[in-house]
């Protein structure tokens, strides 16, 4: 077993489809930082806003204001390095954290495809994904005496994990689709689907029902399938072209934004690295990349077997709490979906509809004053609906008030919330207890115990 | 190499769908309600005989005002105070129809701005001169300025009759024809626009994106319930957002036993458009609680439809019950009055979380990724 493990970690193989992988993944990250730039979203969302919800333990990040466009920029430029290998590790460190800073300053524009991407940098900082095919490559190699730099030839284990990561994605995405609303129900598909009647072709079929069923058994299917069918050779090409129906499919019905075309790419490491190497042969010829680097036959050693070490640790960690961290809202009373305790950085994708209506109402405990907020006196439209139905955020901002009213004048002020929230086409019905003053209540991981009780079952995972 | 072909083929085919889609304006609608026809309903048999009527209102106050212009006595005060009554009824009843013409014009700015300013007024009539399409006119013109310059100018009729008497009166006189003409202008400019085809662009525009018909009018739809009827006409003056009674803010301050029936009639044409009823009563269309009812919308085994209405009967109920508006707000605090607005209120989460969550339309669209 420790022999087999062993030989395993010492396995190498062609370096050519992490190469790809990288310059994909750093393009994709370049068009989708220009794409946000140039939609006005930098001023919309960090900008703009006077106030930002923060996710628990990252309270310290904060706007950069007009700065974030600087910080855009980086992010930016970056990923552009990135995708031609230059300075590979400092760069994808350098995109690592200025995309995370820009998903860390507020909360409310949270999307699992940010967070996946979060993952992946960091993960494609221990990868060698700038030692082939790059800039550093070539720069090596015209300073001579660095070996290290040339190699065509990379540990195996490095391109399994970019495979497991994926498939960890799907699989998860899958399992959370195992409920009784979306199997049993078609819930929340046969909410959206009607609604996009105008899709060309196809839309005149969605107020049927068995497309509702359909779309619900596939997706779920589909999520749990397509790692193994990627991954069995036989099979690969139909799970490409699959992978690609799919998403061009979520692209056309729901605004996703970048991530079909992310998840399109990345699925491209599963092939074999004799398609990777023809893309690199083609790309090389436009670029007159030295041909001799690609062609080497050396093996890519990390610097030293230390670091190699540490690579291998971290990666491993980082699989591991890709397994283990969305099990966590197991440890949490109620029903997942309505608490939503334990529902972020869990792959669940799409999985549900769910919004509110949240009213907050300010208590002058000495004066016996009390008034209602208007909510957009403090919040953008976007983040009021998203605070209307997510227990974490409405504490932030009840807590936000409770300081707002406190400087203006009230010695202590209780703040009280009154919410109603729909889920999965379910009347909507009060969210949080009405009477617990929600000032005094402390943000912990801890189960929110004025969440009030769903009074339905969703069973499943 | 084929792979790479096949591959640069596959996604050739996921620009060309993806692209496509962001611009399609389909004008073929199949899905299974028909939008179309619901936007037609609204345009047809309620907005555009909506505006025919208010309009009409409208043409006979300028009638009652310049005979009362022309011959301020009691009598002619009386008529132009009925008219003006009338009007302002009728305009509850299009008052949530800001889309489109209205919404370019501001109609609902430019004619009901309300706790009037009547230092505004008192200064534009002493300087004589006055662009009433400013925006800083907007609070000394249109229906609450009428009320002011009609019903609270002097203490007694016969004060105010004298007020517009005479030479003397003369500024008065003028300032009072231009408001009235004012309102007469901006209602024409909405009704032709509707009549000389912006009927046809809203009617047109059944697509299922956010600036889609529907979508946007429902957006305005709910924004007129929740802010103008639910919080100006009842929730800012009840103090439900500032801790004390303003019951100087209330909807028609100075013809005070009006308030009540300006919300009723506001909040009757509100059901009444949910339900898709024809203007002149006579018939009923596809309408929004018909689009529940087609998606099949049950909650605990009652429809949505239901619920919604249910909730509307109650909150006029519970208003009816109530004695006028600015007795109500003497009392503090107003407990009858607060409690006849929750019952409103409760009407704001069924409206703006339950329907729309049914029939998938966003409300205020953020153009943002999902996932």
């Amino acid at each position: 077993m420790k022999s087999k493990l062993s030989s395993y970690l010492n396995e190498y193989t062609e370096a050519a489809p992490l190469a790809v992988f990288r310059i994909l993944f750093g393009l994709m990250m370049v068009i989708s930082m220009v794409r946000f730039w140039m939609n006005g979203w930098i001023e919309k969302l960090y900008i703009h806003p006077d106030f930002h919800f923060k996710f628990y333990g990252f309270e310290w990040v904060q706007s950069l204001g007009v700065y974030t466009y600087v910080l855009f920029f980086i992010c930016g430029l970056s990923a552009l390095f990135v995708a031609v290998g230059f300075k590979y590790r400092w760069s994808v460190s350098i995109f690592f954290l200025s995309f995370t800073y820009i998903e860390l300053i507020d909360k409310t524009t949270y999307l699992n495809h940010y967070y996946f991407i979060s993952v992946l940098a960091f993960l494609l900082i221990f990868l060698p994904a700038g030692a082939y095919f790059s800039v550093d490559a070539v720069r090596a190699y015209k300073k001579q005496g660095d070996p290290s730099m040339s190699g065509d030839l990379i540990p195996k284990w490095t391109i399994d994990s970019l495979k497991v990561l994926l498939s960890v994605v799907y699989i998860y995405a899958g399992l959370a689709k195992l409920n009784s609303d979306w199997l049993i129900e078609a819930l929340p598909l046969k909410i959206w689907l009607p609604s996009k009647f105008d899709t060309p072709l196809i839309g005149s079929m969605f107020g049927q029902p068995w497309i509702h069923y359909l779309f619900s058994w596939f997706g779920a299917a589909y999520d749990l399938c397509i790692p193994f069918l990627l991954l069995y050779k036989r099979t690969r090409i139909f799970a490409f072209v699959l992978v690609v129906v799919f998403h061009v499919l979520t692209r056309v019905l729901f605004p996703i934004g970048m991530f079909p075309y992310i998840m399109i790419v990345s699925a491209l490491i599963f092939f074999d690295a004799g398609f990777h190497k023809r893309i690199v042969l083609f790309l090389s010829s436009l670029f007159r990349y030295p041909l001799e680097l690609l062609e080497s036959n050396k093996k890519k050693q990390l610097i030293n077997l230390g670091k190699q070490r540490i690579a291998l640790f971290v990666t491993a960690a980082l699989l591991f709490f890709q397994l283990v961290f969305p099990w966590r809202y197991l440890l949490y009373p109620g029903e997942l979906f309505w608490t939503e305790e334990g529902y972020r950085f869990s792959w669940r994708v799409m999985l549900m509809e769910k919004s509110g209506y949240a009213q907050f109402k300010i208590v002058d405990p000495e004066t016996g004053k009390r008034f209602y907020v208007d909510n957009s006196d403090f919040l953008t439209p976007f983040q009021e609906k998203q605070m209307s139905f997510q227990p974490d955020f409405i504490l932030e901002y009840a807590h936000y008030l409770c300081n707002h009213f406190t400087k203006k004048g009230h010695r202590r002020v209780e703040v009280y919330a009154e919410v109603q929230v729909a889920l999965n086409g379910r009347l909507s019905r009060a969210y949080i207890d009405p009477n617990v003053n929600l000032a005094k209540e402390k943000e912990s991981i801890r189960h929110k115990n004025w969440i009030l009780p769903f009074d339905d079952a969703i069973k499943g995972l | 190499m084929k792979k790479i072909v096949f591959v640069l083929f596959l996604i050739g085919v996921m620009v060309a769908c993806s692209t496509s889609d962001d611009s399609s304006q389909d004008d073929e609608n199949t899905g299974d309600f028909d939008r179309s026809a619901m936007l037609a309903n609204w345009a047809d048999n309620i907005i555009l005989p909506g505006y025919a009527d208010f309009s009409s209102e409208v043409d006979e106050m300028e009638l009652a005002m310049t005979d009362f212009t022309n011959t301020p006595n009691l009598e002619n005060l009386n008529a132009l105070r009925t008219a003006w009554q009338e009007a302002y009824v009728i305009w509850q009843r299009v008052s949530m129809f800001e889309v489109g013409p209205a919404e370019t014009n501001g109609l609902r700015l430019n004619l009901n701005i309300y706790p009037t300013n009547t230092e505004q007024i008192t200064q534009n009539i002493e300087d004589g001169t006055y662009n009433l399409s400013l925006s800083s006119n907007r609070s000394a013109k249109g229906f609450p300025a009428l009320d002011y310059l009609l019903f609270g100018i002097e203490s007694t009729d016969q004060g105010i009759v004298d007020r517009y008497a005479g030479t003397n009166g003369e500024e008065e006189r003028n300032y009072l024809t231009d408001i009235v003409v004012d309102i007469r202008v901006l209602t024409e400019e909405v009704k032709d626009a509707w009549a000389n085809g912006y009927r046809d662009t809203f009617v047109n525009n059944d697509g299922a994106s956010a600036t889609a018909s529907v979508d946007r009018f429902v957006n305005d739809y709910i924004f007129y319930f929740e802010k103008h009827l639910r919080a100006g006409k009842m929730g800012i003056p009840a103090g439900v957002f500032s801790g004390t009674p303003i019951p100087e803010s209330i909807e028609a301050f100075y013809k005070a036993d009006l308030s009540k029936t300006l919300f009723l009639e506001g909040l009757q044409a509100s059901q009444n458009f949910f339900n898709g009823r024809h203007y002149d009563g006579n018939g009923q269309g596809e309408s929004l609680s018909s689009y529940l009812d087609e998606l099949d919308t049950m909650k605990n085994g009652e429809s949505l439809k239901t619920i919604i209405n249910d909730q509307f009967d109650l909150a006029r109920t519970s208003v009816m019950s109530l004695s006028n508006f600015s007795e109500e707000l003497n009392q503090t605090p107003p407990i009858q009055f607060l409690e006849a607005y929750d019952e409103v209120q409760r009407a704001v989460p069924l409206l703006k979380v339950d329907m729309v969550s049914a029939m998938s339309i966003a409300i205020d669209f953020v153009d943002a990724d999902g996932d």
